[in-house]
């Protein structure tokens, strides 16, 4: 590994179009936020796959780790009564 | 609670047989990781150093449309290697140590870019033969257990199609063309036919990380049958340009409904894996030099962004 300092990695994050939220769609290396930009339309957007971007320098994810995953997830699985579904009403309520 | 890594590797096996993809803070077995490692840092290689045989044509290309049509196919390998490189990160290596690796030969790249492009023709070639090949490669990698690879794949798959396309239309435009751009369409069908069908690798028999990485599903389908799917969807399209298949023992066999050829000159094959092609020492020296002149302007890029954050963390302060 060479002591040089280089480039920080930064999150790619692409709109594909007005109505839909942004996307994570790479990674890559730039020497800040604006080159990352830059960069960014042209690795990850050279065929109109977007009309807006996000760059977020990687280190600033704060991830969940996925060994948490059952103790933050799995409360959710026996809700069921959050769900619509379960609750039984008489045909006559046509649409609800 | 921690988990003896027996206990975890059946986890691990399990997701994959229930085509659940791994994600890079998952936990996954250190042979694993170190395939994957290996495998896409080669795949990225291969899409840089794949650049150079074409890049020697775009100045020549015979007219604005095929020109441009070039550059971009050239600039999607760049973009190419960039998702793969930035996929072979999430396993936790350094992008400077996988160039590192590529520059002292540590790390290989496909074979088929030691081969010089001639003429023109070539650019048709590649495009036709060896981007159909790579892409009959490709396609089952998008389903890899590595979710970063798979996606990677899933771009450059998109991607890729025009490449083909691009290629086989140049071939169509010689093939047409006068009795000189037939020769030369010819020529180029002659030089790249083998090495083409040598790119999905050694024989099943002889190819030594298959079994496992079919196991972990990075792997799908065996070297040997994606050759031969290759083989069959290429012929035909060899006839319809008019030209021959360099292959005096090919032939179709009416019972399995497959063609066969002829043996693959696998001293060949390993020769220029070794480094005894004809360009390997060229492509090298290229990546080495395009690296180490690009060494100042990523320097004072690092400058010039950190020169930047003090101005505006001081005009913040006043």
């Amino acid at each position: 590994m060479s002591n040089k300092k280089n480039w920080p990695l930064w999150e790619v994050f692409i709109r594909s179009k007005a109505g839909l939220s942004h996307r994570h769609a790479g990674s890559l290396h730039a020497a800040d936020a604006e080159m990352a930009l830059e960069m960014a339309r042209d690795v990850y957007t050279r065929r109109n796959e977007g009309v807006s971007l996000w760059v977020v320098e990687s280190v600033h994810i704060t991830a969940s780790d996925p060994v948490d995953k059952d103790a933050l997830f799995e409360p959710a699985n026996d809700k069921i009564y959050r769900h619509p579904t379960f609750y039984d009403l008489p045909d006559e309520v046509k649409h609800m | 609670m921690i988990m003896a890594d027996k206990d975890l590797e059946k986890i691990f096996q399990e997701r994959v047989d229930n085509e659940i993809k791994i994600e890079p803070k998952d936990w996954m077995p250190d042979a694993y990781r170190k395939t994957l490692i290996r495998q896409i840092s080669q795949h990225a290689h291969s899409e840089i150093v794949g650049m150079l045989p074409e890049a020697n044509w775009i100045t020549r290309a015979p007219s604005l449309k095929r020109k441009v049509a070039l550059l971009a196919k050239v600039q999607d390998e760049a973009g190419h290697g960039l998702y793969l490189y930035s996929a072979a990160e999430t396993l936790g290596v350094e992008r400077d140590d996988t160039i590192e690796d590529l520059h002292s030969g540590k790390a290989k790249y496909s074979s088929i870019f030691n081969y010089p492009t001639l003429t023109w023709a070539d650019i048709g070639a590649i495009g036709w033969l060896v981007d159909g090949a790579a892409i009959m490669n490709q396609v089952p990698l998008c389903r890899c257990s590595y979710g970063p690879y798979s996606r990677a794949m899933v771009r450059v798959c998109k991607e890729e199609s025009f490449h083909q396309r691009q290629g086989y239309s140049i071939m169509l435009a010689m093939a047409k063309g006068t009795p000189e751009q037939k020769r030369m369409a010819q020529d180029a069908i002659n030089r790249w036919w083998f090495p083409a069908l040598m790119m999905f690798g050694p024989h099943d028999t002889e190819s030594s990380h298959s079994e496992q990485s079919m196991n972990w599903k990075i792997k799908r389908f065996s070297n040997d049958e994606l050759r031969q799917r290759f083989l069959d969807m290429t012929v035909p399209q060899c006839e319809l340009l008019g030209c021959e298949v360099p292959d005096p023992n090919l032939k179709f066999n009416e019972e399995t409904g497959h063609y066969e050829m002829s043996p693959l000159d696998w001293d060949e094959f390993w020769s220029v894996v070794k480094g005894n092609g004809k360009c390997n020492r060229r492509r090298i020296r290229a990546r080495k030099e395009a690296y180490e002149k690009g060494e100042w302007v990523r320097e004072a890029a690092m400058e010039y962004a950190d020169k930047k954050q003090k101005r505006r963390e001081a005009t913040k302060a006043a």
